[in-house]
């Protein structure tokens, strides 16, 4: 899933307080989950712009609104209209929601309520760790299921700095060393001698440094494309 | 030969190799890197001159190594995988070959969060590079100077002729993992070592039988990591907060008894730490060089260089061999 945490509310109201009509606007899936931009938040958020236009002696109207998803049109097509009678939408979801609205809804600015972190898991209630940095070119068969890209601070592919301190990297003491990890998965796996092999300098290029990313399933859009030509063809009838 | 470099000759004459460390200053004045190098000539057969060591901003490795040059003293440029992605990494060793540099070490360098371990500012919010990893820059340079190839295959009309260095923390975590470490690093191409600080002979001793059992000591030039001590408090940080040193209590008691016989005279402690670190370090590089597969010492008297002169003398070390 995708993780990100809530903007501090003194930079949102920065964003916010030259509009008149604000709608909060939730995406309920990731970033519900992690308990950033879901319905639940997207409501806080509006209840203390209200609060704080009318302390601040603002006139501000605030809503909020949600749907499960921001990343696909037909989740939103549903609000589209009521997000256009506004002056700003506040977008809870992840980065990736706001751009995609920010190309659908028309000359109507749409504005982050809150910072995009990573790609995470939950291994405890309240908690979300970096597991996977998107990179391109998966190398975890060759790594004991344990990323080096994203889980190491150096993104060092053949095996740990000098900076490992009892299992902990440099960086902090509660940052664990990705390849202490490594290393002892590899052993409790019995495939430590893979690591014994050098790793090449890797083509970055799949990864956000060759760009920006597409990717496109040709065989789905040829049924996608099909079956609009069937439709067209059958209402011509 | 490789590069001709001094300290590849005087490895290859089968003499014990030293090499010291200059530290470049933060300062747009190159005065000190040409004092500091005055103070090293004669006393090391090459100088490592650090890169933005600590992760804070100093004069370039590079720049600081040509001044070195200038002195008289061969410097052992350092490259960190911190700064610099790939493009940059073979324009700057493409220049520093240009200016007569023959040495390089290869390292990760210190996370830009380091900030001198908090004393300094520095710059957290910078942004890491790590296009490439230690052992990638290894054969980055092995390439270059071997294959007269770029690493993405453009051909060079002259190579680079680099003595190729490489990193080692022997008492590193994961500690069984650390020969194997050692062995990427060479099979990468890494014509010398140098190791961390060594205290814990024999720990380290342990470690240096698992890499000769490699045979690693035949294919790389292992100097051992000497950090000169110049007073207890510096032995007790560096066992307790320096990764992949340990610092045997026995020798942080010589260093705090040296302290004490002063009492409250801050000067006297301060000289007769000194002198017991002096001490510690002609033991320690004695030990080093005694143990099997070690070709050499790396001094590093950190911002301390005018005790490199007393130590390589009493060691027995000097005159460096000409060779």
């Amino acid at each position: 899933m995708i993780v990100g945490s809530q903007k501090p509310i003194d930079e949102i109201w920065d964003m916010v307080k030259e509009f008149k009509r604000v709608i909060v606007f939730g995406c309920n899936t990731c970033v519900a989950i992690c308990h950033a931009g879901g319905s639940k938040e997207a409501e806080t958020i509006a209840s203390m712009l209200k609060m704080r236009s009318s302390n601040e002696g603002v006139d501000m109207d605030v809503s909020s609104t949600s749907v499960m998803r921001h990343c696909e049109p037909e989740y939103f097509d549903e609000v589209i209209d009521e997000l256009r009678s506004y002056d700003l939408v506040l977008s809870t979801a992840c980065g990736v929601g706001v751009n995609f609205l920010s190309e659908r809804i028309g000359n109507i600015p749409v504005y982050p309520g809150i910072n995009t972190s990573f790609f995470g898991a939950v291994p405890e209630a309240g908690v979300f760790e970096e597991l996977c940095a998107g990179c391109g070119d998966c190398i975890l068969h060759m790594t004991g299921g344990i990323c080096p890209v994203a889980r190491c601070s150096k993104t060092l592919m053949n095996g740990p700095c000098g900076g490992t301190n009892e299992g902990k990297c440099e960086i902090g003491k509660d940052v664990d060393c990705a390849w202490y990890l490594i290393v002892q998965r590899m052993k409790d796996l019995g495939t430590i001698e893979k690591l014994s092999e050098v790793i090449p300098p890797r083509s970055w290029s799949t990864s956000r440094d060759g760009g920006p990313r597409r990717v496109s399933v040709e065989h789905i859009r040829e049924y996608e494309e099909s079956a609009e030509q069937k439709t067209e063809a059958g209402g011509s009838k | 030969m490789k590069s001709e470099s001094n300290l590849e000759k005087v490895i290859a004459s089968g003499n014990p190799a030293v090499t010291a460390e200059l530290g470049p200053p933060m300062s747009a004045n190159g005065h000190e890197v040409r004092e500091k190098a005055k103070l090293l000539k004669g006393f090391c057969d090459a100088a490592n001159i650090t890169d933005c060591q600590t992760a804070v901003v100093r004069i370039s490795s590079i720049a600081a190594a040509y001044m070195a040059l200038q002195e008289g003293v061969e410097p052992v440029m350092q490259m960190t995988c911190r700064d610099r992605n790939r493009i940059a990494m073979q324009a700057d060793l493409l220049g520093a070959a240009a200016l007569g540099l023959k040495n390089c070490l290869c390292l990760a360098g210190d996370h830009q969060n380091f900030s001198a371990a908090g004393r300094l500012k520095g710059h957290p919010g910078a942004k890491n590079v790590y296009d490439v990893d230690t052992c990638q820059l290894v054969g980055i340079l092995k390439k270059m100077r071997d294959e007269g190839l770029q690493e993405g295959g453009d051909k060079l009309e002259e190579a680079p002729k680099f003595f190729i260095g490489a990193s080692w923390t022997p008492m590193g975590d994961p500690i069984d993992f650390r020969p194997v470490n050692l062995m990427k690093k060479v099979n990468s191409g890494a014509d010398f070592i140098q190791t961390q600080g060594i205290y814990d002979i024999e720990g380290f001793r342990a470690q240096m039988e698992k890499a000769r059992n490699l045979g690693l000591h035949e294919r790389t030039a292992i100097l051992g990591g000497i950090i000169v001590p110049r007073s207890g408090m510096m032995l007790k940080y560096m066992d307790s907060s320096v990764a992949g040193v340990s610092v045997p209590k026995a020798l942080i008691d010589r260093m705090m008894k040296a302290k004490e016989a002063a009492g409250d005279d801050k000067k006297k402690a301060k000289a007769l730490q000194e002198a017991e670190g002096i001490k510690i370090t002609i033991e320690l590089i004695h030990q080093v060089l005694e143990t099997p597969g070690v070709k050499g010492v790396h001094i590093q008297a950190i911002e301390w260089e005018s005790a490199i002169e007393g130590i390589v003398k009493e060691a027995g070390l000097y005159p460096r061999p000409s060779v």
